[in-house]
């Protein structure tokens, strides 16, 4: 159960949040998304949640969760708009969207999901720990497109890491939730 | 028509014994419930019989909705205790018992008053086998449909989820489940009318024709019968599916899995 806690990020703002495991990051994520109920008021430019249409706050407020989901037998149906990235700039193969779902690693799937999220053009990410399955050059390739997407669109990001060294890359701001509250943890780049 | 003796039933009945020995000699461990549900069927179905010959001589409405609710209630409690995970709370009775009441009474009430055009339109020789082949059948509907829309909601909540995140409306991120749901549901009663006459003899036509209807009347019943069932199948199902569908889902359009608990 998370306690009260506040937040602000602003436009073209990263925020990095790290915290020992079962501290409620991913909770906090999911209640911005508004994915579950809870107590608190999340805005956007000023505006409540509960002023937006779900549908549209949730376009608007994209959360990555850490395992992706996948309703067609290929990824290239749940581009309906086409991939906003060339898939091999996150280290996919080109063909990437004509493999059957089932046939993808972990990694794969979770930077086609990570694409699958910017083609929707949200105005804020919640990314929770985007990163995870991958080795260390797709993690850098992962982190130079979110950062770009989020200096081009002036995207609001909030960053679960547990990595310290990823935190200094690409934190504006980094915070630590431990005992449901949250603690400023220095600058990072 | 040659009426039966209890001798006769009871050498039926003896047929029933004799299976249950030998399951139980081969071990199969039925033989107990086959011998409860043959009991079953003999008191039930003596005591219905008691109740309808009662019915057919003081014909009057009240009497006639009071067996059709009792009905109802009855198949409304079978569709809940058919589902493993229900909906919590009155919700898990009344979403099949209202789906039932909407398709089977709506159907029945219009064969009686529509089609069949007797006088009184409630006289219960038509009225209550007409709604109990409608329940029957529209309960079995129900059941699996909810079944299958609750379990898979279940088990692909994060789909369901993906969708949301990605900004569908409640109703697009089911939207394949609930398809599936009322397929599935659908489905016996489409086998049963491709394969009636060729695969199978439909009970009630087998009836009336042993009870000395001329075939090709007993025939037309038969068809009437089944096209109302799968009318009532099919919006009972429709109906059930829609409920359960939107109850999974709060007024911000989340999904709601802690509406459903574990069958006890």
């Amino acid at each position: 159960m998370l306690g009260p806690l506040s937040l602000g990020v602003d436009a073209g703002e990263c925020v990095c949040i790290s915290g020992p495991s079962g501290t409620g990051k991913s909770q906090l994520l999911r209640a911005i998304a508004d994915l579950d109920p809870h107590d608190g008021e999340v805005l956007l430019d000023g505006q409540p949640a509960g002023s937006i249409k779900p549908q549209r706050w949730r376009a608007r407020v994209g959360l990555l969760p850490p395992e992706s989901h996948w309703w067609l037998s290929t990824p290239g149906g749940h581009f309906p708009g086409g991939s906003p990235v060339a898939p091999g700039e996150l280290g996919l193969p080109d063909d990437i969207m004509d493999q059957p779902v089932e046939r993808l690693s972990s990694g794969e799937k979770q930077r086609l999901a990570l694409l699958r999220l910017l083609a929707n053009r949200p105005q804020v990410l919640l990314l929770d720990e985007p990163t995870a399955n991958l080795d260390p050059a797709n993690t850098a390739r992962a982190e130079t497109v979110i950062n770009r997407y989020r200096e081009s669109s002036a995207a609001a990001v909030i960053w679960i890491s547990h990595d310290p060294a990823q935190v200094a890359r690409v934190g504006c701001r980094a915070l630590r939730l431990a005992d449901g509250r949250l603690q400023a943890q220095g600058a990072g780049a | 028509m040659i009426l039966l003796s209890h001798t006769d039933l009871s050498i039926a009945a003896a047929l029933v014994v004799m299976l249950a020995l030998l399951s139980l000699r081969l071990q199969a461990g039925i033989s107990g419930q086959l011998l409860v549900a043959a009991l079953r069927t003999a008191v039930q179905l003596t005591l219905i019989g008691l109740v309808l010959k009662a019915l057919f001589a003081n014909v009057h409405l009240g009497w006639v909705s009071l067996l059709a609710l009792f009905m109802l209630l009855v198949a409304g409690r079978e569709v809940m205790a058919r589902q493993e995970r229900r909906f919590t709370g009155w919700w898990g009775f009344s979403i099949g018992t209202v789906s039932m009441f909407l398709s089977s009474f709506t159907v029945t009430v219009f064969a009686l008053v529509v089609i069949l055009g007797d006088s009184p339109w409630y006289a219960p020789q038509y009225a209550i086998p007409l709604l109990g082949m409608l329940l029957g059948n529209t309960m079995s509907g129900i059941a699996i449909a909810l079944d299958r829309l609750t379990q898979s909601a279940w088990q692909q909540r994060g789909v369901i989820e993906a969708r949301l995140i990605l900004g569908a409306h409640s109703s697009e991120a089911i939207g394949e489940l609930r398809r599936q749901a009322i397929r599935s549901g659908l489905i016996p009663i489409i086998n049963a009318m491709a394969a009636a006459g060729v695969v199978s003899l439909p009970g009630m036509m087998t009836g009336q024709i042993l009870a000395g209807t001329p075939p090709v009347e007993a025939v037309k019943y038969q068809i009437l019968i089944m096209f109302l069932i799968a009318v009532g199948t099919g919006l009972g199902t429709l109906a059930a599916v829609m409920i359960g569908s939107r109850r999974l889902f709060d007024e911000r359009q989340r999904l709601c899995l802690d509406r459903l608990r574990e069958k006890p």
